[in-house]
């Protein structure tokens, strides 16, 4: 955490330093004492600002052209949504809907489950964050603050799971859901049934603990100042009531950082509901807009707007605590 | 356990110490336990489970057939797919990553600047990347449409005639590579952005009284000071690009052709597609272990740069 904190400043101070630079020059020209200064190099100075605001001005525009092709796709997504059917697919084309439609909103909700699947996905996304927020937290706290034989190693060992592909574990894990132990019409060897193959059980298992959090909360703890560890113990209070009086009310920037990452990272994996759901009723909103398509008809319009509503919480999310992400990005380097 | 009467009370404050230790020590196993159990099952038993499983022929319904390296050697020497599917994706990383780098350094460039309204711009770069895979490529499927889609009707009115972005086999590859690219240079650009950050304003200070132009400032300071970040972006590319599958899953199913079929399509597609559970396990091991290398090169320079 110390890093992100630096890096929030940096940003700031290099901020400061640049206005200083690009406008304390120029006032410096106009309010400054003209008198005795050459008319000449006055003049140059007015040039110099003359071609300092067309650059600045260039660079506006490039960015505006730049944030059209960025958000662009965006925009369109959206107003397909609203657009009826007869302008959506009209030539020549119609740019802006005449008249705003919500037929392809409710069209979405009522032809299909999208519904369940908001409801899945919420379930299973809340679920995974609410578990990683403790158990995370929790190794974070010993990994910072306690002394036991092997806490590096053991450290070092779950950290390089970050390179491990999610395709290589993905196999194994697809057996251990389907064979496991006395689920879904399994007997105690994990035959004849489904295992936790369309449950939310199975769904849950693979974000429940995130490599990230704990390095993100043991970054963070280990910021804490120890004294409150010892003035603590001194008082009798147990490790557990430290970790959770103590360090987490304190840690709430960080774990609002560890919450966004999960709940996102949930919310928009694909690969894991598409390989353990088959059923109609347990898929997630990312399959549920492949309902849309066919393989030579696609429903756009309620494609798009299943696509907007799917969309919708992460970007509120984002746009709502833009410097959580960032700080994730920077202490890391990694996506959550 | 308790300690004698007969002892001092150095002992005794010893005993105590122990005692604190030991107990911070068991406090800490168990604090770390559930992780730990975790990492175990989710993580490291699958690794080598299916580092076995690529050794075997496994249909998921009958036990697991030992075959030794069979299917290793089919993989690497006589199966076109996965020939193909290696060679698309090591296109498909070379076309992304300069072109990615290229336009992410000058957008961090560009919103390196305390400007009005700047953190618009930079929060509008960056909306692509918080936006899930699937939902990008709906979208983009909607906008490479090749009657109706945004694209071709602006070309249209330049009188570029309707392409079929994902439909022509000579395409489709560039096709997801200009969605990926589009996608991605948010994410690079903050990390260039950090790194922009980091450079000591006093070298480009010294420059200025040099009377360096602003290309040289760029050529002499800029860039060679980012050269680490170049060098996390290139390895963490490499990484994410090799594993490409949302996108080729949910537009074009590794068509036409096989011409968009990725090494991370074919594991899932041998997997649970054909339950050659095997062969895929073969594939993702492979495909582990070129990660992997990528992974130990980068951890290797970065350690040899801060010695």
């Amino acid at each position: 955490m110390g890093s992100t904190r630096r890096f929030t400043l940096d940003l700031n101070e290099a901020n400061m330093r640049e206005i200083h630079e690009s406008t304390c020059g120029a006032e410096q020209v106009r309010s400054g004492s003209p008198g005795p200064r050459p008319k000449v190099l006055l003049e140059r100075r007015r040039s110099r600002l003359l071609r300092s605001a067309l650059a600045s001005a260039g660079v506006y525009a490039l960015l505006t052209a730049i944030a059209v092709i960025m958000a662009g796709p965006f925009v369109w997504m959206l107003l397909s949504s609203f657009k009826p059917n007869q302008e959506l697919f009209a030539y020549p084309p119609v740019w802006i809907p005449t008249k705003i439609t919500f037929e392809h909103f409710i069209n979405a909700f009522r032809y299909t489950n999208f519904a369940r699947y908001f409801l899945n996905s919420t379930i299973v996304s809340v679920t995974a964050t609410l578990l990683n927020l403790f158990f995370c937290s929790l190794a974070g706290y010993a990994f910072a603050r306690l002394d036991f034989p092997g806490k590096n190693l053991i450290f070092f060992a779950i950290l390089a799971t970050m390179m491990i592909p999610v395709y290589v574990t993905l196999i194994p894990l697809f057996i251990l859901v389907k064979r496991f132990p006395l689920a879904g019409g399994n007997n105690l060897f994990g035959q004849n049934g489904t295992g936790l193959i369309n449950t939310y059980w199975g769904l849950v298992l693979p974000y429940v603990v995130s490599v990230f959090g704990v390095f993100l909360t043991r970054q963070f703890f280990s910021s804490i100042p120890t004294e409150l560890n010892d003035a603590a113990r001194v008082d009798g209070a147990s490790e557990f009531a430290i970790y959770s009086r103590i360090y987490l009310p304190l840690s709430r920037p960080v774990l609002a950082t560890l919450a966004i990452f999960s709940f996102t990272g949930v919310w928009d994996d694909f690969l894991w509901p598409l390989v353990i759901t088959n059923s109609e009723h347990m898929r997630t909103v990312q399959l549920g807009l492949q309902i849309f398509r066919s393989q030579f008809l696609v429903d756009w319009g309620p494609l798009m707007a299943a696509t907007l509503v799917v969309t919708l919480p992460v970007l509120l999310i984002f746009i709502f605590n833009q410097r959580h992400f960032v700080k994730g990005v920077v202490t890391t380097g990694l996506k959550g | 356990m308790g300690p004698s009467a007969s002892h001092g009370v150095s002992s005794l404050s010893s005993y105590w110490k122990n005692r604190a230790r030991r107990h911070a020590m068991l406090t800490g196993y168990l604090f770390v336990a559930p992780v730990v159990v975790y990492v175990l099952v989710i993580h490291f038993i699958p690794i080598a489970s299916s580092l076995y499983l690529s050794f075997t022929n496994y249909n998921i319904l009958t036990a697991p057939k030992w075959v030794g390296v069979a299917n290793y050697v089919k993989l690497l020497f006589r199966d076109d797919l996965f020939r193909r599917a290696m060679r698309n994706t090591a296109q498909y990383s070379l076309e992304v990553l300069p072109l990615n780098i290229a336009i992410s350094l000058a957008l961090a460039l560009l919103v390196n600047r305390a400007s009005r309204g700047i953190v618009i711009f930079r929060t509008l770069f960056y909306l692509p990347v918080v936006t899930s895979i699937i939902a990008v490529s709906m979208i983009w499927l909607w906008l490479y449409e090749p009657r109706t889609g945004l694209i071709n009707l602006i070309l249209g009115k330049l009188g570029i005639g309707p392409v079929n972005w994902l439909g022509n086999p000579a395409l489709a590859l560039h096709s997801l590579v200009l969605m990926r690219v589009w996608r991605g240079v948010g994410w690079n650009m903050v990390i260039y952005l950090a790194g922009l950050q980091g450079i000591p304003q006093y070298l480009y200070e010294a420059a200025d009284i040099d009377g360096a132009s602003g290309l040289g400032k760029f050529r002499y300071i800029t860039w060679p000071m980012l050269k680490p970040v170049t060098y996390y972006i290139i390895v963490m590319g490499l990484i994410s690009t090799f594993q490409t599958f949302g996108e080729v899953y949910a537009m074009t199913g590794g068509g036409p052709l096989d011409s968009t079929a990725t090494v991370a399509f074919l594991v899932y597609q041998r997997a649970f597609q054909y339950f050659e559970m095997g062969e895929a396990a073969a594939v993702a091991f492979l495909l582990f272990l070129v990660i992997l290398a990528l992974s130990l090169a980068n951890i290797r320079y970065f350690q040899t740069r801060l010695e």
